[in-house]
């Protein structure tokens, strides 16, 4: 009799060939997609959302395309996992990180063609990748003990990571730009500290970087506009109605006089509390939450700047820079420590008025104020700039720096073409395998701008050749050229985490030999 | 459907609607039930061994599982047929009791099911079957104990242990870095471990992952780790020999728990409840500070002015913390979970050498480390990989492995594993089945075929001839009178299992020869399958 049925009834399962085919197409398909994006004449992607409004993103950023994508293949979805980890643990390579695993499985296509065995091409994955770590860490150069040229690595990096996004007209200003935001750090990878603020209008040299802290809010009424040698208190408190918070109680009356008797009461302690506030000797007072008109009026009178409703990290940022704490109760003032600044006054980015505090005590946070056409290039811009930021802040902890342009690449593909050559067995094959993969990563990068990829590949592979070279894809002149001269250089971290987790997601999927998918959880239509 | 007529020719109605059910009966019922039960084990046979291929399991929600653990295949596998959902539990029941071998029991339980039909289409009663392999799964249990190994370890040996995890995450796609995984698994495990009384408690092991870094950094914690942060971002990030009151009463304004109402009237009942309110804030602070604690963890959360107040105080808090992770805080540091303020005493502070906070990546990622506590019974492994996806397998590798260990303090025999344990229980069923008078004779001649069908699918996915080296190691066995000839996955060069020190529990072993034998008795007895018919 026929096999009877195990799985629920829209459940599907895919066996050895065919699964294995459903994930290379939809893992090529994914790579394929994103490809064009790679290198400094990549092209980018218009995204429209299925959401109300049907925003609209243009970006060249991988994460940012391949986390809108609605995918069902589940190899696919493997591949926009290791761009989003890419994404969040060092920023930059999301693109680099799908293409190479793309690049890996098409490799394992063509060998389990030839009849090898997944487990044997994956041993030798893996082989080739250890041996590729190794070319790269011995190549590696170090400035950490020299301060200026240090700082240099940092802006050859940053320019190389901003020449492939929307900001490459103006990388110099903006690699400046990011460079100095990140030295400011100290070391610390918090980028929270760093404020981006975007405000169309203008054009995108006319960012700029501040050194205070730009708050995007307004001043209340009728207070000062204008405060020299702030002392700022940062809150968190409620400044509305300070409700007794003791459960269950509430207010019982029985004549309309009682009634106003407790409202004064209560307005009596708000004014208490506010007394307290403006106890601590402050001219400037910024809370988290809602402050409502009684209070800030009462504010007002006493001559104190308040600012209602700065959002969570605002606070965070403002008592980082101003040196304050954030405080929640007003009754001891001696000890609060309370935040300072130079100059607050109110200015004007565009159209928007805006509160900016300069001459800050402590120097970590800044704010980058970027400007441009559009919404669209503002956002994109801001995706580049957090990508060289994140970059920054991770070649700050670990200074090891490499060539770019295709120049890591080919070192570790010639390293693996040695390795393969000399293991006996079918594994030589995968390694061989792994070489091409690493290869097409150049290959790409030159087909993007439009150069005869295959002839200057080829050249870049002769130049290589030679012990100690620093050749790579010039793609400005269209030719091989001197990356070390040209100052093209990319962070040791990115390019070691594009090389494992291209490798364990390339090997998780070449693992697979069935597929059971379930059916999809039914959702109940809203009428 | 069979139907019951009674002297005038009208049909009895037996079951309800009976019309509109299916009903299987009788030798084709079985054959059913015997050819769903392969179909289970068929998917689970690639995943045996060293070289077995992963699956790829896509949730109703879409999310992606790959994984090659038994157990966690079968229970993501949207299964419907009531025989397939049997072979999960005995899966499930494997991973409870043991923890290692669940693809391994799936497999052996297709193979009895596969020789069971063979059986059956000559005639022989199920019942017989069931009960000769009854008595084939008792002599392979005593063959087992026959050939066991002891082997000896202590705190300092841990060797012997740590071979034992390397087989099987041999098999398991972290087998990148097998050796550093198993010595973290074994210390893990004899950190907790009471060798006293052969137990370990598993519960004190927390396996944590997060994504990012590589596989290398996996690391052995000696502490605790909370996936929090402090609750007010300017608490000072890290605390030498802490002092810990661990919490469960919130910063927060008392709730009782019987209905009340305070009513307000009048003014000055409005101010004394508003300084009341200020003071309680103020002595639950003050209380925790009194007796010196110098960070608080806490399970529920805490009010904005209650956080300033700690903070002012300079005495950091973590807020939110669950449950178990409390409980596990709790014993690491050697402190007592206070559930009132009052009750707060110096003795029930835990101790702590070292706290510190520690961010991951470019998001704002922390996590709390609470390291050098008082009492080092509580570890937690903490994993990192490229994805999520190879996080959450490498949690349950390292499961599979932290349960070997356990097993092995518990019991410290071991048989060797490449297949050869099998084949040797295989060699001494089948000599044994010619003394047994009776039908049954056959059965446990099946039995011992069933038992090969282990290390042939191992041949078969590690690229091996199977019936041939099978067959070879078979004679191999038999003529030099050694049980630790296997299948060399691999292809190492030689056969020999304890030279290629591939280790696996005896208890593990036993179990599974056990809980298949089991289910495959429970499966031959049904004769009748009666489903309602879809609708």
């Amino acid at each position: 009799m026929a096999i009877e049925k195990i799985l629920k009834d829209d459940a599907s399962e895919e066996k050895g060939e065919r699964a294995r085919m459903a994930s290379f197409v939809g893992a090529i398909a994914i790579t394929d997609l994103v490809k064009t994006t790679l290198g400094p004449k990549g092209m980018d992607k218009i995204l429209q959302s299925t959401g109300r409004g049907h925003g609209v993103t243009v970006t060249n950023d991988g994460a940012t395309i391949l986390k809108s994508l609605h995918i069902d293949n589940p190899a696919a979805k493997v591949l926009i996992d290791i761009s989003k980890v890419q994404d969040d643990e060092v920023g930059d390579g999301t693109t680099s990180v799908v293409v190479l695993a793309g690049e890996l499985l098409r490799e394992a296509e063509k060998l389990v063609a030839a009849k090898i065995h997944p487990m044997t091409i994956i041993s030798g994955y893996r082989m080739a990748a250890e041996c590729a770590r190794n070319a790269l860490s011995q190549r590696v150069v170090d400035n950490k003990e020299n301060a200026e040229k240090f700082k240099s690595d940092l802006m050859k990096i940053a320019r190389t990571t901003l020449s492939s996004k929307i900001l490459s007209q103006d990388k110099e200003h903006f690699a400046q730009l990011a460079v100095d935001a990140v030295m400011r750090l100290k070391g610390s990878t918090n980028l929270e500290a760093i404020q981006i603020i975007k405000k169309p209008g203008g054009s995108l040299m006319d960012s700029f970087l501040d050194e205070g802290f730009i708050l995007d809010k307004k001043i209340g009424l009728g207070q000062p506009k204008r405060i020299e040698n702030a002392k700022i208190l940062v809150a968190n408190t409620a400044m509305d109605t300070d409700k007794v918070k003791i459960y269950g109680a509430r207010v019982r009356v029985d004549s309309m006089s009682k009634v106003a008797e407790i409202e004064g009461a209560e307005k009596e302690k708000m004014r208490e509390k506010v007394q307290k506030i403006i106890a601590h000797g402050i001219n400037c007072f910024v809370n988290r939450q809602l402050i409502y008109n009684f209070p800030e009026e009462l504010f007002a009178d006493a001559g104190v700047l308040a600012i209602e409703h700065a959002d969570f990290d605002g606070i965070e940022r403002l008592a980082l820079v101003t040196g304050g704490e954030i405080a929640s109760t007003f009754d001891n003032p001696e000890s609060v420590k309370i935040g300072h600044c130079k100059l607050i006054e109110e200015i004007m980015i565009g159209e928007d008025k805006s509160i900016h505090f300069s001459g800050v005590e402590m120097g970590q946070a800044c704010t980058i104020v970027l400007r441009g056409a559009s919404h669209h290039v503002l956002d994109e811009a801001e995706r580049s700039l957090h990508d060289a930021l994140c970059v920054l802040s991770q070649t700050v902890n670990d200074t090891r720096v490499l060539l770019g342009g295709g120049w890591p690449e080919m070192v570790m593909a010639k390293e693996v073409d040695e390795l393969a050559r000399k293991t006996p067995g079918k594994k030589s094959h995968a390694i061989e395998a792994f070489s091409r993969a690493l290869v097409a990563i150049p290959t790409i990068i030159a087909d993007n701008a439009g150069l005869d990829s295959a002839d200057l590949v080829a050249q870049l592979r002769a130049a290589h050749h030679k012990e100690g070279c620093n050749a790579g894809i010039d793609v400005i002149s269209g030719s091989v050229g001197d990356m070390a001269e040209l100052g093209i250089s990319e962070s040791f971290k990115v390019k070691q985490a594009v090389l494992l987790s291209a490798t364990e997601a390339a090997e998780m999927i070449l693992r697979v030999d069935e597929i059971i998918t379930c059916a999809p959880r039914q959702r109940e239509d809203r009428m | 459907m069979a139907l019951a007529f009674d002297e005038y020719g009208r049909p009895f109605i037996i079951l309800k609607e009976q019309d509109q059910k299916t009903r299987l009966r009788g030798l084709e019922a079985q054959k059913a039930n015997i050819s769903a039960g392969k179909a289970v084990a068929r998917i689970l046979r690639t995943s045996l061994g060293p070289k077995g291929m992963d699956k790829m399991l896509q949730s109703p929600d879409g999310d992606v599982t790959i994984t090659n653990d038994g157990a966690t295949i079968l229970e993501q596998m949207d299964v419907d047929n009531q025989i397939a959902k049997l072979m999960v539990e005995l899966s499930r029941s494997q991973d409870y009791e043991i923890g290692d071998g669940t693809t391994g029991v799936v497999v052996m339980a297709g193979a009895l099911l596969e020789q069971a039909e063979h059986l059956l289409e000559r005639g022989i009663h199920p019942i017989r079957i069931a009960e000769g392999y009854e008595m084939a799964s008792r002599m392979a249990v005593e063959h087992l104990d026959h050939i066991a190994q002891k082997f000896d370890f202590g705190p300092t040996n841990i060797e012997p242990l740590v071979q034992t995890c390397m087989t099987t995450l041999s098999s398991k796609i972290v087998n990148r870095c097998k050796r550093p995984l198993a010595e973290i698994s074994v210390k893990a495990v004899l950190s907790v471990a009471d060798l006293e009384r052969k137990d370990v408690n598993l519960d004190l092991i927390k396996v944590e992952g997060k994504v990012g870094g590589k596989l290398e950094d996996t690391e052995l914690i000696y502490g605790i780790t909370v996936d929090k942060d402090m609750s007010h971002p300017q608490m000072p990030k890290q605390i030498q020999d802490a002092k810990i009151a661990i919490l469960t009463c919130p910063f927060e304004p008392p709730k009782p728990k019987t209905k009340h109402k305070v009513d307000i009237d009048t003014v000055e009942k409005f101010q004394t409840l508003r300084q009341q309110e200020q003071k309680y804030f103020d002595d639950m602070v003050q209380k925790c500070k009194d007796v010196g604690a110098t960070l608080v963890i806490c399970q529920w959360g805490f009010d904005d002015e209650a956080n300033h107040l700690l903070m002012h105080r300079n005495l950091p808090a973590v807020r939110w913390v669950g449950g178990v992770e409390l409980e596990l805080i709790a014993i690491a540091t050697g402190g007592r979970i206070v559930p009132r303020f009052q009750e707060l005493t110096p003795e029930k502070l835990g101790r702590a050498g070292l706290v510190r906070e520690k961010s991951f990546g470019t998001t704002k990622d922390k996590m709390l480390y609470i390291e050098h506590c008082a009492n080092s019974r509580a570890v937690t492994i903490f994993i990192r990989g490229g994805n999520k996806m190879m996080i959450e397998e490498t949690k349950r590798s390292i499961h599979d492995a932290l349960c070997v260990a356990r097993n092995l303090i518990r019991n410290n025999s071991i048989v060797y594993g490449g297949g050869s344990a099998e084949i040797s229980c295989s060699i001494a069923v089948e000599a044994a089945a010619d003394k047994y008078p009776g039908v049954e004779q056959y059965a446990i001649r099946a039995f011992a075929d069933a038992l090969d069908s282990v290390p042939m699918a191992l041949a078969e996915n590690s690229g091996l001839q199977p019936i041939e080296t099978l067959s070879a190691v078979k004679s191999q066995q038999i003529k030099e009178n050694n049980p630790h000839f296997g299948i060399d996955c691999n292809d190492v060069g030689t056969n020999d299992m304890r030279e290629q020190n591939v280790f696996e529990t005896l208890i593990g072993k036993q179990q599974q020869i056990l809980l298949a034998t089991q289910v495959v008795k429970m499966i031959l007895k049904i004769d009748d399958v009666i489903s309602p018919s879809d609708y």
